[in-house]
This record gives structure tokens, sequence and C-alpha cells, in this order.
């Protein structure tokens, strides 16, 4: 008797030798959305937090933008997770019977507490005084929506706002480490599976961390400029050009930190290095040293650090930013991707490598990972409309006001 | 609908033969079988396995195991010399059918029976986020299927390969050491076909088990002792080859 159907099929996508359960993948492209829609999640309060707490005038006019911005993805993150469960309608059992040993048991409450106790609190606190303007100036359904959002809460005197600031800043002051939290804890899921080398690394909650604050740096610029430009507003210089410098400095920090995982991982070459390095130099260059590295982190780091050094025109610095903030979260991405799927290509046994198959139209596909990674975008529109999140200053771009002009 | 007499005359007798098939599933009682009397694992010969594949074929008969996934399978090394490079190994089809003959001359080869090792510190049960797979009381690692998530995190957390997803019942799936048999007094369908003795189940609490007098007079290792899972399935004669 010959080897069964499926082992044939299963024996076309490997090389080397694989533990025969492992020629399949488990954690799909799903998997590897989770921890970027986080990411920008935790980078994007990061952002917001600059202003509120680090006194960061000049970022204002994203504010607002970058704590909705957070909102939308982090309602989005789960989506992936629960589509891959096996057992999808068994996920609430992880909040009602959690296993205390269990990393990902535990990132169900700090999810939770990011999203109720602090994202959602600051936004309404932040919001309130326009949401009771709102309430009053609508009629019909809108006015009901406004109200239940209100919550009852419909008094905006001086000394009711100056309340809701305070408590907004102690949220946010808490937040900070929150989402630190939240992201250092998507890193650990990874970091602390010992049987996985590629994943097995203190560094990694840190790594997650840094590439999660950059990639929501990135993400609020590239939609504070396409959406002023949409809007037909000027955008404001002196803002995208502290988030520009603020997106180098922390890309600085999280290339170092990689870099050092790397080079820590050649020196010290322990028993999984030579299957770990194959890897990288075959099936994972492309996704790793092109487009991650090279592509992903180089590159915009050095056009971020050419508009440091040189003095450019504002339509010059926008492009760059524009480029530099897209390769950014492509490259972040394509992190996510090889931590991910590159994980599970090598054997466990160090001594083979398998495939992985991406379906299109499927559960775990493709399709599925782009209207996910959509779905945030729409959320948003949602929540922009609902609050708009623009300054009451912003100036509408004239042909008497020149769009290349900073907004005081 | 209104619960008319005629109605629960029905149902009544329908619901009995659902209840057959509900409880179809769950293990027979064992009532002289003391969970805490038993610490279990198992012994490997390498020097004993010939590479038949009875015992990967025994599992999945008694298990109900899938297609192309395995709770248990045997790997075939072949060493040349020294090195990474001089190093072979294959398991076609988990080694369920045997293995094919070999050129003459090719070094030495030997085969190595793998399972799960229901670790005494295991790292699948560690991460599972509901506690749906767990280390009974009697040292063996379990999954309940009525509860696992599906969520694939101990799949990723054993180091040795041995867990998969069922694709019927979307969840976890591993060897359960027979757990219905050895509660019974009985040993696991593999220990049972194996036709040389080379699997041999163990009961390390039992001071009578024959495993203690091995353990004293041979040299035994564990898979990948480095990583300290508390591996319970000891090897006789691993070559320092076997990943």
């Amino acid at each position: 008797m010959g080897p069964s159907g499926r082992q044939v099929f299963l024996n076309m996508h490997f090389d080397g030798f694989m533990y025969p359960n492992e020629i399949e993948l488990q954690w799909s492209v799903l998997i590897v959305l989770y921890p970027f829609l986080t990411g920008l999640v935790a980078g994007a309060f990061i952002l917001a937090s600059l202003e509120r707490v680090f006194l960061v005038e000049a970022v204002k006019p994203t504010y607002r933008l970058a704590l909705l911005t957070a909102l939308a993805f982090l309602v989005v993150a789960p989506l992936p997770l629960q589509l891959h469960l096996g057992h999808p309608e068994r996920s609430l059992e992880m909040y009602l019977t959690p296993h205390r040993s269990s990393a990902m048991a535990m990132f169900g409450f700090v999810y939770l507490w990011y999203l109720m106790a602090v994202l959602v609190m600051e936004i309404w606190l932040d919001y309130r005084r326009d949401i009771v303007l709102m309430m009053q100036s609508s009629r019909g359904l809108k006015k009901w929506l406004y109200r239940a959002m209100s919550l009852g809460a419909t008094n905006i005197s001086e000394g009711a706002l100056r309340v809701d600031s305070r408590a907004g800043w102690v949220i946010t002051l808490i937040g900070i480490p929150s989402a630190f939290l939240l992201h250092g804890y998507v890193g650990f899921i990874f970091g602390s599976v010992k049987a996985n080398p590629w994943w097995s690394t203190p560094l990694m909650p840190v790594v997650f961390l840094f590439s999660a604050i950059v990639s929501g740096i990135a993400a609020v610029m590239l939609l504070y400029m396409v959406l002023t430009a949409i809007r037909s507003r000027v955008i404001d210089m002196r803002c995208v050009d502290t988030i520009a410098r603020y997106l180098f400095y922390t890309f600085l920090i999280d290339f170092s930190l990689e870099m050092l995982d790397l080079i820590h991982r050649i020196y010290e070459a322990d028993e999984s290095f030579r299957s770990l390095d194959f890897m990288v130099h075959s099936r994972l260059y492309v996704s790793q040293v092109v487009i991650q590295i090279a592509a992903g982190t180089v590159v915009p780091i050095v056009l971020l650090a050419f508009t440091q050094v040189f003095s450019l025109n504002p339509r010059a610095r926008k492009s760059i930013y524009t480029l530099a903030g897209s390769l950014t979260l492509i490259g972040i991405f394509a992190m996510r991707w090889n931590v991910v799927i590159g994980g599970q290509l090598f054997s466990k046994s160090f001594l083979g490598y398998t495939t992985y198959k991406m379906g299109f139209v499927a559960r775990e596909g493709l399709l599925t990972a782009i209207v996910l990674t959509l779905l945030p975008l729409v959320i948003l529109w949602v929540l922009v409309k609902m609050l708009p999140p623009w300054p009451d200053k912003d100036i509408l771009v004239t042909s008497t006001s020149s769009p290349e002009q900073p907004v005081g | 609908m209104s619960l008319t007499r005629r109605t629960l005359l029905v149902l009544l007798p329908v619901a009995a033969i659902a209840w057959e098939y509900v409880m179809a599933d769950t293990p027979e009682s064992s009532p002289n079988y003391k969970t805490t009397d038993h610490w279990w694992g198992m012994l490997l010969d390498i020097t004993k396995c010939i590479g038949c594949g009875s015992c990967v074929r025994a599992c999945q008969l008694e298990n109900r195991v899938p297609d192309g996934y395995y709770r248990t399978w045997v790997e075939r090394y072949v060493v040349q010399d020294w090195g990474f490079e001089n190093l072979r190994v294959d398991s076609p089809d988990g080694g369920k059918n045997g293995f094919p003959a070999l050129a003459a001359s090719v070094g030495k080869s030997f085969f190595v029976p793998k399972l799960c090792n229901h670790c005494a510190d295991s790292p699948c049960t560690q991460v599972c986020p509901v506690g749906a797979t767990f280390i009974s009381p009697d040292g063996v690692v379990l999954v309940d299927k009525k509860y696992c998530l599906g969520c694939r995190y101990c799949i990723q957390a054993c180091p040795y390969g041995c867990r998969f997803l069922n694709p019927e019942t979307k969840t976890a799936e591993k060897c359960s050491l027979c757990y219905h048999r050895i509660t019974k007094g009985l040993t696991t369908a593999c220990c049972e076909v194996c036709p040389t003795g080379a699997r041999q189940l163990a009961d390390l609490k039992d001071p009578a088990d024959p495993v203690h007098e091995f353990l004293k007079t041979h040299s035994v290792q564990v898979l990948k002792p480095h990583l300290a899972t508390g591996s319970k399935t000891f090897y006789n004669g691993l070559d320092g080859s076997v990943r």
C-alpha cells in the first residue's frame, strides 16, 4: 500500500525532513494581520499621547484623528483571530474560564481593558462637549444617536469641561503603559514559545512595541495628509514635520533593536542558526531582506534622514513623507509576515522547510485579509463623519492661500 | 407549539436514542482505577525498532486518526558520518507502511518511534487559553475536544511536532496514551502490536514496573533535553543526531 493521497499532496510542498504533522502551517495570513492591526492601534495612541501628556503642541491637528484611528483598528483587531479559530463560537470561554498560565488568555483582558477603560473613555471625554453641541443642533435620528452617545451627561459648563480634561489627561497617562502592554503582550505571545527559536527571544515584545509605534505614527501621518487633501484643506506642515521627526527617531530605535536581535543570532549561532540562516537566504529572502529590511526600513529611514538634514520645500517634504510612510507600513507588515509565517516555514527538527500556500477566496485567504485591512478604514470613515476630528481653524485650499504655507 | 401527550410519547423515545449518540464518545468509567496511583510514561528502545509501522497503523485504527495526520509516527535516520550534511531522515506517511529499502553501505541507520512526550512541564498545556488541554493527575497530557477553541497555540508550543488540528472536529489532537485503555489495565494500542517490544508503557509510580530496572541499567535519554519539558518518553540507544 502506498502513501495516502493527502500525504502525496503534502509531500509536494516541502524540502528535507519535517515532522509529519508540521508540513501544514497552522497560523495563516490572518494571524499576520492581527499583530499588524494591534500595532497600528498602539502606535496611533502613542502619537495621540504626545500632544496630551508630553505637550507637543505641533501634533495637535492629528490628536483626535489618531484616537479615532486607534479605535477603528482596535475594533477590527480581534476579527482575524475569531475567523481563524476552529470553534469561534467558543471564543468567549477565554473570558469566562481563562487559563491563567496562558499569555493568550491574559491578552484578552489586556485588550478589553485597553478598548473600554482607555480608548473609549478617552474619546468620550474628549468629544463630550462636541457630542452635546451636535445633539442640540441636530434633529430626528441623529439627535437620538448623539443623545445616546452623551450617556445623559449634558453639562458642558466650563467647570464640567475642566473635569473632563483632567480625567482625559489621567486616562492618557494610564493609556501609555496600557498601549505598551497591549503590543508588548502580542510580542510576548510569540517571544515566549521556547519550542520555536525564530520566535523565542526576550527582545520580541520590545521589537514588536517599537515597530508598533513606528507603524501607528506612519499610518496617522499618511491618513492626516490624505484626508486633509481630500477635504481640500491646507496640510499643517509644522504638524507633519514633527510627526515625521518622531517617526524617524522611533524607527531608528526599532531598527537598532531588530539589528541587535539579528547580530546576536548570527554571533551566538545556536543549534537553530544554520536552518534559520538558510531560510532567510531562500524562502524568506524577498519578504525579509528585500521588502522588510531594504525597502521597508533602510529606504524610509534614509528618506526621513534626508528631510532632517537638508532643508527642502514643503512639496518635496510631503512627497518624501508619503513615500516613506507607505514604505514603512509595507515594511512593518512584512516584519509581521516574516515573524508569523517565517516561524512556521522551518521544521523544529531543523532539517526541512515547508511552503505557505495562501488561498484567495477562503476563510483564511487573501480576500478575507484584504477585507479585514480595509474594514478599519470604513469604520474610521464612519467615525470621522460622526465625530469630526478636524481642528476648528483649518484653512480651505484656495487660489490665494498657498498649500505650502504652514498654518498657525 | 403546545406539548400534547401524543407529542411527548413520540419525543421521549427519540430523545432516548439521541442521548445514546450524545454519550457515545464518553469514556466508560473505570471504578477501580485511581489516577493518583499512576504516573505514566513510555520506554522506547531504538535498538529494537524495525520500522514496520505496526504502531502507526494500530494507533490510527484505535483512535480514528484522520488520514495524513499522526498521533505517533516512525522516523528513519541514516547517518553516514559526522555533521549535519551527512544526515538523512525520512518518514514516508509517518512510517505507516514501513520504509523503502536503502542501498547497501549507506552508513548506520535506525528507526525512532515518536509520540507525545507527555511532558510533566508541558509547554503545550501552559499556553492553552482555556485549559482545554491539561495534564491528568496520572501524568497524561489530554485534550478536551468539547472545550478546545481550535486556536492552535498548543501546536505551535509543542517542540516535538506531536500535535495537529483534526480536520473533522477542528480541535487540537494528539496521543492520549490510549487513556481509554490504560485506565482499564490494558496497554496502549501501539505497545500492544509492537512485534519486538520496542515500545513499552511505563508506570513510573509503580515500583513493580520493569521500567525502573531498565532505567537503572541502561543509558537512556529524552528528546531535546535542553528544553526542560519534563518529557516522560525515555529512549534507549538514542543517537546524538536525533532531533
